[in-house]
């Protein structure tokens, strides 16, 4: 008797609806179900990319270190930053942030179209897939966070105590680039212009936000509206934490930057579950 | 006893019209269409904007209901387009029904293509990991099964080879491998012992049988009959989006033979038919003549007659070398006959607009009276298909009234011409 119970219950717990419109509600236990796929999928990114390579892993720390320098180098001649602070980590401070958004923003605006052929044979939780580019992204801005330790060690320059709130704008940041990359990956599946206007949002970004000067140059009764770019709050929070000493921030502004990185992430999340039921019927 | 997979009024829409000409909307379209939606309704509010949409819906499954019990292997038949992959789509949550509803009591596995999220740059060690993580395995499971999968694949010696240089066969048993070592109480299988050589299609089916035996459920598409027959218990017949049979195998393949097992002497128009290739060029027609010795033209194949297959292929761009081949099947899909121009030694240029007509005439044809149908198939050999269709046309055999007057029905497969001799001693 307490047998047979036994086995209704469990039938009943694996029992599955399929239906139109229907909220998923073991979404997101299906999401920790396949918690493995967001590392399966980041590790095969990661490891696809230095395949075929002689010096492979190396790669990975020398393409940030590259690309830091060029824009260092451009931007240290641009940047009208106070001089108390080695100019490279100064700038190098700010693109950090910015690298990583952009970066998570291009391949998760990408990434569901890359793994089309995914979505139409199997079944998984669609959401893995925006996640695991934006972690392939974060790996990214980890291997780049060491080369700007070693810059700072370099000109020995010692953050203050503001150094251990870092992890709240990294924090920020990853959302800023979830959210944007899970809109744009929604739109891209159905609307192939997205695929156009990504390259176009991140090299105008880049000279939008606050990356090759200090937002505080910008005149007072447009700084609010310049928040408007939720860059603005997470670069100028990576400068106030690193920099320490007399970088301030644009109180205001930041909360703004800060209220729509959330909405951001929200309405991402949202319009993602509300579209992907049928990504493998347009993709 | 409550059935494991229940399907009550299913239906699926898809819109076409769109997706045909450009399979992605743009944004443009999308914002032009709605400014011309609004504008129409303005200037002709009583205009029946409704019938125009509605030209564009394509149901591909349509109402359909039936249950699974547990421990049934299900095979799912239907010609294309009859809603067979939507179905399993649907099940395997891939997309979502428009209507109707489904209940699943149990883990599925479904494999609806070989290697899906295989990467040609990994190794078949690191395919192996991605590929178990994409069908739902946790790495501890894999882990655990890693060497029986290896040992089914055969591919030891390989491991830490990208698979981009594996062969095709080598490709196609790793990806089945890892596929058959999940452990679902349900198991969806879309056509996927189509690949791979003849050996390994007997290990898979080897290894279909086990699951099934070990109680376990399974929803298979097949075109191959034969492999339907060998491997469920009970069939659903589909056709155009509605459930036209269910139940025990033999039965619901007779009706579907029956169903487009005609005899279609003459020309056949097959521009239609499920064609399979690059469509560089492509089968038009196929016409059929039975005709004696003489090479007069009898109304019907008789046994020992000669049968004349003509048959018209369109080309779309110049093409040098290619084989073309005519294959007759049995009811149960073995090949019986392949006639191709390469056995003769002969090839067969294209060129680019032309019609070309290729004849073969198979002579004293013995098969046992029943139905036969005829493939078609033109590419280069172990390359490229260029186009093959696989259901061209059918034809029945009769018995002349010599050979069934002592026996009937025929015995065997093949009515060989034979001498005999009587001696007593």
């Amino acid at each position: 008797m307490i047998a047979g119970n036994m086995t209704t219950m469990s039938n009943d717990h694996k029992t599955l609806i399929i239906e139109a419109g229907r909220t998923e509600r073991h979404y997101w236990k299906d999401l920790w179900h396949y918690r493995e796929l967001f590392y399966f999928l980041a590790w095969r990114d990661i490891l696809v990319r230095y395949k075929q390579t002689t010096i492979g892993f190396a790669w990975a720390l020398i393409r940030p270190l590259l690309t830091m320098i060029v824009f260092t180098l451009v931007f240290s001649k641009l940047a009208k930053l106070p001089s108390d602070v080695p100019y490279p980590v100064l700038v190098f401070a700010a693109l950090l942030p910015w690298q990583f958004f952009a970066n998570a923003f291009t391949d998760a605006g990408a990434s569901l179209i890359s793994n089309s052929s995914m979505i139409s044979k199997v079944y998984f939780p669609r959401l893995v897939i925006p996640t695991s580019a934006v972690i392939v992204s974060f790996v990214d801005f980890l291997i780049s966070g060491i080369i700007l330790a070693g810059l700072m060690i370099w000109y020995g320059f010692t953050p203050d105590w503001r150094i251990i709130t870092l992890p709240l704008f990294i924090f920020i940041a990853f959302s800023a680039a979830m959210g944007a990359g899970l809109w744009i990956a929604a739109l891209n599946v159905k609307y192939r212009d997205f695929r156009y206007i990504i390259p176009f949002v991140v090299q105008f970004g880049l000279y939008l936000s606050p990356v090759g000067f200090n937002s505080n140059i910008v005149p007072e009764q447009w700084r609010l509206l310049y928040s408007l770019n939720p860059m603005v709050g997470v670069i100028d929070g990576f400068r106030w934490a690193i920099l320490g000493g007399n970088t301030q921030i644009y109180w205001p502004g930041f909360l703004l930057s800060l209220g729509l990185v959330s909405l951001l992430l929200i309405t991402g999340i949202l319009y993602f579950r509300k579209t992907e039921k049928s990504f493998a019927d347009v993709i | 006893m409550q059935p494991i997979i229940s399907v009550e009024n299913l239906s699926k829409q898809y819109i076409i019209g769109h997706q045909k000409q450009e399979r992605h909307t743009s944004l443009r379209d999308e914002l032009s269409n709605g400014v011309k939606r609004t504008l129409g309704k303005l200037l002709s509010p009583f205009s029946n904007q409704e019938a125009n949409e509605k030209s564009e819906q394509f149901w591909a499954l349509k109402d359909i209901s039936f249950d699974i019990q547990q421990g049934d292997r299900v095979g799912i038949i239907g010609r294309n387009g009859a809603g067979k992959s939507t179905l399993l789509k649907i099940l395997s949550r891939i997309t979502e029904p428009t209507s109707g509803r489904v209940k699943i009591s149990g883990r599925v596995a479904s494999l609806l293509e070989v290697g899906t999220g295989f990467h040609p740059e990994l190794t078949g060690r690191e395919n192996i990991y991605l590929n178990g993580a994409i069908l739902g395995m946790s790495k501890a499971e894999i882990k655990r099964k890693f060497d029986e999968i290896v040992d089914f694949a055969e591919v030891e010696k390989f491991l830490d080879t990208p698979v981009k240089r594996y062969s095709s066969g080598m490709y196609v048993r790793l990806a089945f491998a890892v596929a058959a070592n999940l452990e679902p109480e349900i198991l969806i299988v879309d056509e996927v012992l189509a690949v791979g050589d003849v050996q390994f299609q007997k290990k898979c089916l080897g290894k279909m049988n086990e699951v099934s035996n070990s109680g376990k459920t399974i929803l298979l598409v097949s075109h191959n009959i034969q492999t339907i027959l060998s491997l469920s218990n009970k069939v659903l017949l589909l056709a155009e989006g509605k459930v036209i049979e269910y139940g025990y195998a033999q039965q619901v393949v007779t009706t579907f033979q029956n169903s487009f097992y005609s005899n279609t002497l003459g020309q056949t128009d097959i521009t239609s038919a499920e064609h399979y290739g690059t469509g560089q060029a492509r089968f038009r027609s196929i016409f059929i003549q039975p005709v004696d010795g003489s090479g007069k033209r009898i109304p019907l194949p008789l046994t020992g007659c000669n049968i004349l297959l003509s048959i018209d292929i369109e080309t779309f761009q110049d093409l040098r070398d290619i084989t073309v081949a005519i294959t007759i099947y049995d009811d149960l899909g073995n090949r019986l006959i392949d006639a191709n121009t390469l056995i003769k030694g002969d090839s067969v240029n294209l060129s680019f607009g032309k019609l070309t007509n290729v004849t073969f005439t198979l002579e004293n044809i013995r098969l046992k009276p029943d139905t036969y149908t005829v493939g078609l198939w033109m590419g280069i050999i172990n390359q490229s298909d260029i186009d093959g269709v696989r259901y061209a046309t059918s034809f029945r055999m009769n018995a002349r009234h010599e050979d069934i007057l002592y026996t009937s029905p025929f015995p065997g497969v093949y009515a060989c011409k034979f001498q005999h001799e009587i001696t007593q001693h």
